[in-house]
């Protein structure tokens, strides 16, 4: 899979609550099936297609013990998927403090609009 | 409800990106600042970079077009077009890198409340090529607090959910 497709294999496992659901317990340790169905009110073979998708997306290993195949969760696909948000995010960041600034500035102009009352101000 | 300041970035099924954010502004001028030329040169890119040109034809249909200057004498365009403009509430716009095939369409809503603006804006792309440029457009991203972040991400996303 190119970068993109692993993205994509990514965000569309992510894509489903139960889904999130069961890597954030996960994120805290591994369990079995039946730990992870415990919580949500699913039977196990529903867990179980849940599970097979993340397993795909390379989201989650499962354990080789035959009784309990315990799944864990696997960093590296999470990871790029954080790193591409967390690049998202550099960009909106850095242009949303600026324009936390030009806003303030903004409401200054206003208010000093309003109360000189020297000209029509635009009533924002 | 969340901060002022405090930008949340998620996912939403494998298209699209959603991005929250709270200024301390009536909505009417956040708006403007999102479509006024003179305005938007004055905040909109990541540090370090500046946009260079600034062209809004404010209108549905209407064209605008971006270039960004950025360290190294880098740059990058992107434009797009105009779907929908409901001032100040809520506008639809398309938004595609000079660079790199594909297009994603940016909606954006303005909720206000107590002087403060609450920013939504849902990006859907029809391509995942989009998400690479961001990428590759040099937009330094940070170290790898990789996993515990994404975890808390989606502990997160769970409680909200709940």
């Amino acid at each position: 899979m190119t970068p993109s497709q692993h993205l994509d294999a990514t965000f569309a496992a992510l894509a489903d609550p139960t889904r999130r659901a069961i890597l954030a317990r996960l994120a805290s340790g591994e369990a079995s099936v039946t730990e992870l169905a415990r919580p949500f009110d699913m039977s196990q073979p529903a867990i179980s297609k849940h599970l097979q998708v993340l397993e795909r997306a390379g989201l989650i290993s499962r354990g080789r013990d035959a009784q309990r195949r315990p799944c864990r969760i696997e960093a590296q696909p999470l990871a790029r998927a954080n790193d591409w948000l967390e690049g998202y995010r550099q960009f909106w960041e850095g242009s949303f403090e600026r324009l936390d600034t030009l806003l303030d500035e903004m409401k200054a102009s206003t208010k000093k609009t309003r109360t000189k009352r020297t000209r029509k101000g635009k009533t924002q | 409800m969340k901060n002022t300041g405090t930008l949340h970035v998620t996912t939403r099924g494998d298209h699209e990106i959603v991005m929250t954010r709270v200024f301390d502004a009536p909505r009417r001028m956040v708006y403007d600042a999102f479509t006024k030329p003179e305005l938007l040169k004055r905040w909109f890119g990541p540090h370090g970079w500046s946009l260079s040109v600034c062209e809004v034809d404010l209108r549905v249909g209407g064209a605008y077009r971006f270039v960004l200057q950025g360290p190294g004498g880098r740059s990058m365009g992107m434009s797009g077009v105009y779907r929908e403009l409901a001032p100040p509430d809520r506008s639809v716009h398309t938004e595609k890198f000079d660079e790199y095939p594909g297009e994603a369409v940016v909606t954006t809503i303005l909720t206000e409340a107590a002087g403060k603006t609450t920013l939504t804006a849902t990006v859907y792309h029809e391509s995942t090529q989009i998400r690479d440029a961001v990428i590759q457009s040099g937009m330094e991203h940070g170290a790898a607090e990789t996993y515990d972040r994404l975890a808390e991400m989606l502990a997160s996303q769970v409680a909200a959910s709940a």
